[in-house]
């Protein structure tokens, strides 16, 4: 049942799944259904999803280390592609309908307020991730220095989240939960490292 | 931006739809009262538009009603609209206390039958660098505050919200630490623009704008407009306020709109006016300069911000 073919098979519908939001939410700002300030919404919800996503590749990792899902893995590239679908769309909307493209003014913002900072640099570090996602890449590269490019998920989640953590005011359960997900996913490898020297002696 | 008629319920329909489901003669009272406050008004929103700057258009009764900061409802935008249907504006009592004559409670509708109900229509920028224009019916703080009689040691006014978590679902969590608290400084309270609003658009004050009675100091960010009054206090040192102890280095005690002074979480140099696509300049004191920079002149903004 969680077979490589049968994970392979799903890519389809989890591409179109996973596509459809952003399709239904241009949708709703071009046809004015997206609430009383659309703007604000549809980065709220684009960048929630990017946030999402790069949550599930992360636990996507740690689920193919149970034997009977290890074929999980080949899911990963898509998603963590789709990751970055969303927080490009995530950080066009802040550019061009937030702020108009007044570059002098973005700059300032990237600068200034940590939240964005935060945002900001999470975004760079997932361009060398999904530049070098192509099984070309990896060739060139070689396997370990491509790993190594790759563990920069890790600050790009955790970034992440604290761009979420300190922009809402109030009620932070919702990014504190996001935050926890990604600590326990992060311990679990750190722990997987520390017992595998033990496992070889 | 027309509002279409049938978008709102008239005023009059409202208040017998309101008889009709009490049914008790008590509220078929108090709905009389209150109507002959709010009789000049209806639904037209025609009649607010000789009070507008010539850069302002009125937000429509749906945008002003369906996108709300008032956590007591919950966190999100929209959760003032959806859950605040079980709250219950009247009866309705504001205590007044602190140094004043003679400690007491007023029934609201004794402090509106010695009001003149007018209508006011603002500006309402919120911290959160976007911002509304609102056609509010209400009269002045000034007002009220002479009914309390306050001493001549007053220097500072305190409003509290009310706490019923039964109604108020937002108040289930600790969120902020209820109930909502305000202040103003008694000569801000004293000012001709700042205003107690009961009703907007020619309605009763909607649940989720802060029925039935809140305040509205329009050259001040949104959330010093503290909603759903019960307390009146009285002080001569600067009161707590919530979001001041909640995040200090955030939120001020004057929290004046001032493009010049950044907030760590959003620019205040522009804002988007809801409704409109393109952000705009952020006007000192939200464009009320002439009325209330005389307020400030021996106060450095950006230490008091």
């Amino acid at each position: 049942m969680f077979s490589t073919r049968n994970f392979n098979r799903s890519k389809p519908v989890l591409f179109i799944l996973i596509l459809f939001p952003s399709l239904l939410w241009a949708y709703q700002f071009v046809t004015g259904n997206l609430g009383v300030n659309p703007i604000e919404k549809l980065m709220d919800e684009l960048g929630l999803m990017a946030l999402r996503l790069i949550i599930i590749t992360l636990m996507i990792t740690t689920l193919s280390n149970i034997k009977p899902l290890k074929s999980i893995v080949v899911l990963r590239r898509m998603i963590g592609l789709f990751a970055f679908y969303y927080v490009c769309l995530h950080f066009s909307t802040y550019i061009v309908l937030d702020h108009f493209l007044d570059m002098q003014f973005i700059i300032q913002d990237i600068i200034k307020r940590p939240f964005i900072t935060f945002g900001f640099i999470s975004f760079l570090f997932l361009i060398p991730l999904a530049s070098t996602s192509t099984n070309n890449m990896i060739k060139r590269l070689g396997f370990k220095l491509w790993k190594k490019i790759h563990y920069l998920i890790y600050p790009v989640a955790i970034l992440a989240s604290m761009h979420f953590y300190v922009l809402v005011r109030a009620d932070k359960t919702e990014p504190v939960i996001y935050m926890g997900i990604i600590i326990l996913l992060l311990l679990h490898r750190i722990f997987k490292r520390l017992t595998r020297p033990q496992l070889a002696q | 931006m027309k509002i279409l008629s049938s978008e709102i319920t008239p005023y009059k329909t409202y208040l017998n739809r309101r008889k009709f489901i009490k049914g008790s003669l008590a509220s078929a009272l108090l709905a009389t009262v209150s109507s002959s406050a709010f009789a000049n008004h209806d639904n037209n929103s025609s009649i607010y538009n000789k009070y507008l700057n010539e850069n302002d258009k009125l937000n429509s009764y749906e945008e002003i009603t369906t996108y709300n900061n008032f956590y007591e409802f919950g966190t999100h935008k929209k959760h003032p609209h959806l859950n605040s249907g079980n709250f219950k504006p009247r009866p309705w009592t504001i205590k007044i206390d602190g140094l004043v004559k003679k400690p007491q409670t007023f029934d609201l509708e004794k402090i509106l039958s010695n009001v003149t109900i007018e209508d006011r229509v603002y500006r309402l920028r919120c911290v959160e660098a976007w911002s509304m224009v609102i056609p509010w019916q209400g009269f002045q703080l000034s007002e009220l505050i002479k009914m309390a009689e306050p001493l001549s040691s007053a220097k500072y006014v305190q409003f509290v919200t009310v706490f019923r978590p039964e109604e108020m679902p937002g108040q289930q969590k600790r969120t902020i630490i209820w109930p909502y608290r305000e202040g103003l400084r008694m000569d801000e309270a004293m000012n001709p623009l700042t205003i107690l609003a009961t009703g907007l658009y020619g309605h009763e004050m909607p649940n989720q704008n802060g029925a039935p009675i809140r305040l509205v100091v329009p050259w001040k960010y949104g959330f010093k407009s503290i909603k759903s009054i019960v307390e009146i206090r009285f002080l001569d040192t600067q009161p707590e306020t919530s979001w001041e102890t909640l995040a200090p280095w955030e939120y001020g005690f004057y929290a004046n709109v001032n493009p010049n002074v950044n907030h760590p979480r959003w620019s205040q140099g522009t804002e988007r006016r809801i409704g409109e696509f393109k952000r705009r300049e952020t006007l000192m004191f939200n464009g009320y300069e002439k009325e209330v920079a005389h307020l400030y002149k021996d106060l450095d903004l950006t230490k008091f911000y």
